[in-house]
Order: structure tokens, then C-alpha cells, then sequence
């Protein structure tokens, strides 16, 4: 294996929704921030990956416009997923790890707003059977809420509590779209939206961007003082029906912590793209982290959801408390599809 | 059911799929049409080449920097790079067959704008053409490059080689 670091990270603001701006002009700004801050120029990169979706943009090839972002003349050794950036580093530090490159950029955008999110999630589903009924993903999530409490996976006093910490830890993130001070009985008394979820168990629908860079070996301390090294990262997928799952928990991602390294060490930061309560107690369970470790220091998805971005996020807030020297074992989780049906795991040390 | 029937293949079921987007263009492609229904050309410069973009847009493609600075404004003629005498007829251009596309290059700009040729016979087409937007009447001006009809011929002398070369 070969040593790989996240040495930068910039986000956009998430937003409710971002008026004036093109999806193509949300990731501009983000990536000239990563360039301008590392020093960085179109010839020192080997790769670049991004993650985006067409079906938020409402149009094909949507995300070619975003490459106007990066520059791609001289051509640039590109690729793309239709799957959150997270997974698109992943790819990136995959062609690393063949030699393939040294320097990557990676970046996810989406802007829902353009669009109903619930309802564009439903297009998830089997066309046949499921997307006809348009299932749409707060219904969905709701059911396996249900699920979860009437089979004593959780309560509701422990979803109040994660988007509780979830809305606190927020105030300090001036990137989040929802923050404050709510604590757990003002958050049970409130009314529900879709029994048993209630908003505050909900993300918010953000639209926004973010960017990382990837080095490898000793060229990461050129650019950082302080890499994140990736010590582990593997991501694992469930069928899509979701009748064969066991939706109490999360298999795939108790399964993508063991091959990443997770439980190697102490865990001192976790920041979690799970973008509903109850699934965030099911991620943090299935991560086997515990007391120790301070969850979602930045708010996690639940403060802020920029679709496509969010998990990539994720890595950014973790490998950010690597590099201020806050934590010194970190882990950062991606999620995708319906009910937590595909996620992945990254371990990021400072040494 | 009959027997029959069980063993049939469902071939075809309807399930329509239909999302509404409400589109921003995007604070560049805005002040672009915004120009366009007042009948000017807005372009932008690179800051890092001076290259001249039209239309204007949030970033150099190129360099992959923002563009901020002020825009440019264009006249409304320029030179043909490249063309194409199209005998097949199509529903949205507004031309008889045969009509001509062309690339042209606009005086002070520094990419090509795709468009129609009018008012020229097909035979009189050829590279480094000196041709002039045709307006749509004033009051049909809408937030639209569709506000030129075509552009046609410029009583001027061809534009030497070497001006558009590096466009081609």
C-alpha cells in the first residue's frame, strides 16, 4: 500500500438554496480556494475525479460543466462517479495506488434545490415495482425508523439526542445550514413529519460543494504540514431491495469498518454522513466507536446535506482535526442509496 | 387465468416518470441574456491569458480560474472560420434548404459563436468571410442568442489567414 494523505479541503456554504448560481459556479470558487491555498497548478495534478449526479441537475452529462471549474486544457486525466465525491476519492486513491498518479483533486456538487429531493431519490428504486409508487425518502427512512423502535434497535430519546448534539456542534461550523441550541426534550416535543420522524431527524436539502486534494507519500508535506494519512478506506453495498436487509442496523457499514482498520485503534473524531437520526445512532453502533470519541464535530449531514458532496465532506471535517493536531486517529463515513445501502469507511492518522 | 396466459411475458407496463427543475443560469449566463434583450454582446476576459470569452461565463475553462472582472462588450460582426451547406431541412432553423451554419469569430472575441448564414448564395461561402448579425425586430428581443436571425455577408475584404487561424 502506498501512503496517501488528504492535505486540502473547501466547501461552499450549504444552502437551502442557492439562488443565483449554476451548479458549475457553486464548484468554482471551492476549487480555486484549494488551488489558491496549496499552491496548486493544472500541471501538478494527475488525476481528477468528481461525483455528481444528473438526475439532481435534471439534465445529461450535467457534470461535464463542471469541469469549466478545474480547467482542462491542456486535457486532464479525468473521471467521474455518479455517487457522492466520497466515492470518487475513492477512485482517485485506487489510481494511486496502482502508480497511476501522485496529485489528485477530487470534488462532489449537487444543487437539489433545482428540484423535489424526495421525490428525485425515489428514482432510486426498482423501476418497475418501487419507483412506480414513488416512495419518497423521508416516507422511506420513516419506515425504517419504525422499524427500529418496535423492534428495540433505538429510541427515540436517542435520535433526539444525536440531532441534538448534531444541531449543537453546528454553531461552530460556519459552513452548516441548520445549528443551535435544541436539546433533546424541546426536540421530543415536537410534532412529528412523517411518525416516527419528526424535522429535527431529518437533514436539511443543501445545496453546495466541496474539494480535496490527495498526495502521495512524502510530496504531502509539501503541501501540508501535517497530512492526513489514509490508513484504511473500503466502502460496501447492500441489495437495493430492501426486504432482504436487516434495516436494525448497518451491515455494510460494520463490514467497511473491519477491512478499513476502524477498530485498530482509539477513535478520537468521527463525522458521519448519515442523513437521518436514527441512522446516524445505527452508523455510530455499527462503527463500534464509543464514548471516546467526539461524533460529528463539524454537525455532520444532519447540519448540512449538499448531495453528492456531503460524504466527501465528511473526509474534509476529519482530516481538518488531523491537520489542526485536535485528533490524532479520525474516521469519516459516506453513505448512498436508500435506508443506508451502500457505505464507506475512512481511517485518517496524523502519524 | 388460462394457461396461456401465465406463460405471457409482460412486455410493456407504463410508469411515467416526471420531475419538475426550476433552472438558474447562473449569475454569468444571466448577465449574458440580460445583455442579449438589449441587443448587446457581453463578453469575458481571462485574468490569467486576456483571452475574451463569448459569451461571458464564471470561469476559464482553460485555466480553471474564476472570471470576475468587467465584462466585455462586442460589436456585432465578425469572421467566418468555418462553415457547413446543410441540404437537409430541420424543424428548428428558420431557413430554406439549403442553408448554411457557421462558426464565426466576433471581432474582439476570442471563441467562436455557432450560428446561421443568410442573405448569401451557397456558392459565395468561404472561409474568412466578413459577415454582420441580423437583428430580429427590436420588440421581439427576448433574453435569447435566437434574437440574431442569421448573420449575412459585410461588403469588406476577406480577413487575412493568420487573424483566425488559431480558431480553426
Amino acid at each position: 500500500m502506498r501512503d496517501v494523505a488528504v492535505v486540502a479541503f473547501t466547501q461552499s456554504p450549504s444552502k437551502r438554496r442557492e439562488k443565483m448560481l449554476n451548479d458549475t459556479e457553486i464548484v468554482i470558487p471551492v476549487i480555486d480556494e484549494l488551488k489558491k491555498s496549496t499552491n496548486l497548478k493544472n500541471e501538478d495534478m494527475d488525476f481528477v475525479c468528481s461525483g455528481s449526479s444528473d438526475y439532481l441537475a435534471g439534465a445529461p452529462f450535467a457534470f461535464v460543466m463542471g469541469l469549466d471549474a478545474v480547467g482542462a486544457w491542456p486535457p486532464v486525466s479525468e473521471s467521474h462517479v455518479e455517487m457522492d465525491g466520497a466515492w470518487a476519492l475513492y477512485e482517485a486513491w485506487a489510481k494511486i495506488q496502482m502508480g497511476y498518479a501522485e496529485v489528485a483533486l477530487v470534488y462532489g456538487f449537487g444543487k437539489p434545490s433545482m428540484g423535489d429531493l424526495p421525490l428525485t431519490m425515489a428514482l432510486q428504486f426498482d423501476p418497475y415495482i418501487q419507483t412506480p409508487l414513488w416512495p419518497d425518502a423521508v416516507s422511506i427512512a420513516a419506515l425504517q425508523a419504525r422499524l427500529c423502535l418496535e423492534g428495540g434497535a433505538l429510541t427515540e430519546r436517542e435520535m433526539a439526542e444525536a440531532a441534538s448534539r448534531d444541531r449543537k456542534n453546528a454553531k461552530d461550523n460556519p459552513y452548516a445550514q441548520v445549528k443551535g441550541d435544541f436539546s433533546p426534550e424541546q426536540i421530543l416535543s415536537e410534532p412529528y413529519i412523517a411518525n416516527p420522524l419528526r424535522k429535527h431527524d431529518c437533514s436539511p436539502i443543501s445545496d453546495g460543494a466541496s474539494a480535496i486534494l490527495l498526495v502521495a507519500g512524502e510530496r504531502a508535506k509539501d503541501y501540508c504540514e501535517r497530512p492526513a494519512w489514509i490508513k484504511g478506506i473500503h466502502h460496501i453495498c447492500e441489495p437495493l431491495d430492501m426486504n432482504v436487509r436487516d434495516l436494525t442496523r448497518s451491515r455494510s457499514t460494520e463490514m467497511a469498518a473491519e477491512k478499513a482498520g476502524v477498530g485498530q485503534g482509539a477513535v478520537d473524531v468521527a463525522e458521519l454522513a448519515a442523513p437521518f437520526s436514527h441512522q446516524e445512532v445505527l452508523v455510530e453502533r455499527a462503527l463500534g466507536i464509543g464514548a471516546e470519541t467526539n461524533v460529528n464535530p463539524s454537525g455532520g449531514a444532519m447540519a448540512g446535506n449538499p448531495m453528492m458532496a456531503v460524504g466527501l465532506s465528511r473526509i474534509g471535517e476529519a482530516a481538518k482535526r488531523i491537520w489542526d493536531g485536535s485528533a490524532g486517529r479520525a474516521v469519516a463515513h459516506a453513505t448512498s442509496g436508500p435506508c443506508l445501502q451502500q457505505n464507506l469507511v475512512c481511517v485518517l492518522e496524523g502519524n | 387465468m388460462s394457461d396461456e396466459a401465465k406463460d405471457e411475458v409482460v412486455k410493456v407496463i407504463q410508469t411515467p416518470v416526471q420531475l419538475e427543475y426550476i433552472y438558474s443560469a447562473g449569475k454569468s449566463a444571466s448577465r449574458f441574456l440580460r445583455a442579449m434583450k438589449e441587443g448587446k454582446l457581453i463578453g469575458q476576459r481571462c485574468p490569467v491569458d486576456g483571452r475574451v470569452y463569448f459569451p461571458s461565463r464564471g470561469s476559464c475553462p482553460m485555466h480553471g480560474v474564476p472570471i470576475e472582472g468587467e465584462p466585455v462588450e462586442l460589436e456585432d460582426k465578425g469572421t467566418l472560420v468555418t462553415f457547413s451547406i446543410v441540404r437537409i431541412p430541420a424543424e428548428a432553423v428558420p431557413l430554406p434548404v439549403p442553408f448554411v451554419t457557421v462558426q464565426v469569430l466576433l471581432d474582439g472575441a476570442d471563441t467562436i459563436l455557432m450560428h446561421l448564414l443568410g442573405n448569401c448564395n451557397v456558392e459565395d461561402v468561404h472561409m474568412g468571410m466578413r459577415v454582420k448579425a441580423a437583428w430580429k425586430p427590436k420588440e421581439e428581443w427576448e433574453e435569447s442568442v435566437a434574437n440574431i436571425l442569421y448573420f449575412e455577408p459585410l461588403d469588406e475584404p476577406d480577413a487575412d489567414y493568420d487573424s483566425y487561424k488559431e480558431h480553426i
